[in-house]
């Protein structure tokens, strides 16, 4: 399981964990996340930018 | 041909408005003007990019040219901009060169508000506002084992909290007595000071500074309102923000606290709108990357044909301090209410809740931040 980081802010994605409160199921990858989905903390499009991949 | 799509600034507001429009409109003309050399780099990941070990290149995602063929733009770098005609519709660069705009927009940012410092050393004090003032203070830490930071605010602590990742044993000075005082409660503010101190930073609040000296041997010497010195190997400015408004002023342009924008985020010149930290929407500066987000995407929308006005859910700040993880939805100048908190060993929970139970604002710390979206919705849009 990867750890993504978005280039605008630094949130970081953890595969592993998820976003629950978003309703993303714990172990979704990055790839399968709705292209409309947005930075929870910034507010960027999931297609507008890289996602870093840092572990 | 019609006039193009000028923006005047290649920040995270300009480019993103650029970007957002060519989303929509893939074909009318577009120049982004730079004063800087334009690359598209981040102003949020300034203030960790020595936790990230993230170089000021590496700050850089995309350099102009790039930036120029993913928008299918025309991206004037390195040139500023002497003066805006609203009537003719046209904008003077320094270098005398005239460009007619169909529509402009201001993404002109803030200046750093700095503090006019007696002193023989009150000009190596650093700010860093953008990639340029990044680069420069990047350079400056070869060998800096003590800084001074001025200003506990959101850049304040941010700064202290990255410079120990550097092995730097910061000290935030402020008048106020408690970081970030205009954003969080008492209790909030107090533990994120422990946090961190325990982490390393140091604090004295009730003072400013009085002068700055250099001293043999190359570092500064602070004396501060107390009466009391400090010695640093570096001092970082970082007391707030003023949305820049000359240009806009001197071309008729209606500003005050910054460049004031409707719901449309248009000026009163036509066919002039203005976003991002120069921007005053409906009486709010909000210097913040979501309200970026919600203005570039409404106006792009405008701009492309189809008028779309501005709405201002509320919009939670994220307070990028590892050693105390922070998000803070604070609430309206005038709301009546009281701070509710509650807290244990791993994190925070403040609610401002008015005397009819609703909630107005909030902070989380900690272990309690993922609860922001679940409480963001239940605090009233600002419009």
């Amino acid at each position: 399981m990867n750890i993504y980081e978005c280039a605008i802010c630094g949130f970081r994605y953890d595969e592993a964990a998820g976003l629950p409160e978003d309703g993303i199921a714990p172990g979704t990858r990055w790839q399968d996340i709705p292209d409309d989905w947005l930075c929870p903390d910034c507010g960027v499009g999931k297609s507008d930018f890289d996602m870093v991949l840092v572990a | 041909m019609t006039a193009p799509l000028v923006v005047l600034g290649s920040g995270l507001a300009g480019y993103t408005l650029a970007r957002e429009f060519r989303k929509l409109d893939p074909t009318t003309p577009l120049v982004v003007v730079s004063r800087d050399e334009a690359g598209f780099y981040s102003k949020p990941m300034l203030s960790n990019a020595l936790a990230g070990k993230k170089s000021p290149a590496s700050l850089v995602m995309k350099p102009a040219a790039t930036m120029a063929t993913d928008l299918n733009a025309t991206v004037l770098a390195r040139s500023s901009v002497a003066a805006i005609d609203t009537a003719a519709r046209r904008i003077t660069l320094d270098d005398g060169q005239g460009l007619a705009y169909r529509d402009l927009v201001l993404a002109l940012g803030a200046d750093p508000i700095r503090l006019p410092l007696p002193g023989d050393a009150a000009d190596r004090v650093l700010s860093v506002n953008d990639i340029d003032d990044y680069a420069r203070f990047a350079q400056r830490l070869d060998g800096v084992q003590r800084a001074c930071i001025l200003g506990a605010g959101l850049i304040g602590c941010e700064f202290a909290n990255d410079l120990l990742h550097r092995g730097v044993a910061p000290t935030v000075l402020d008048l106020a007595d408690r970081p970030l005082a205009r954003l969080l409660p008492a209790a909030a503010s107090l533990r994120l000071r422990e946090r961190l101190a325990a982490a390393g930073v140091a604090f004295r609040f009730g003072v400013a500074v009085a002068r700055v000296d250099g001293e043999p041997g190359g570092g500064l010497r602070l004396q501060l309102s107390d009466g009391s010195a400090l010695q640093t190997d570096l001092l970082l400015s970082a007391i707030g923000l003023r949305p820049r408004t000359d240009l806009a002023a001197a071309a008729g342009l209606q500003v005050e606290r910054g460049i004031v924008v409707d719901r449309h985020l248009a000026t009163s010149a036509p066919h002039v709108h203005a976003l991002g930290d120069c921007a005053q929407v409906e009486g709010h500066c909000l210097p913040y990357v979501l309200p970026l987000m919600q203005q570039a995407r409404a106006l792009a929308a405008s701009l492309a044909g189809r008028p779309t006005p501005l709405s201002y859910p509320a919009m939670p700040v994220i307070v990028k301090t590892p050693a105390c993880p922070t998000v803070v939805c604070p609430p309206p100048g005038d709301a009546v209410g009281d701070w509710q908190i509650s807290q244990d060993e791993t994190g925070l929970e403040a609610r401002f809740v008015a005397p009819d139970g609703r909630l107005l604002g909030f902070a989380l710390m900690g272990s309690a931040t993922p609860r922001k979206q679940a409480l963001a919705t239940q605090v009233p849009a600002l419009f």
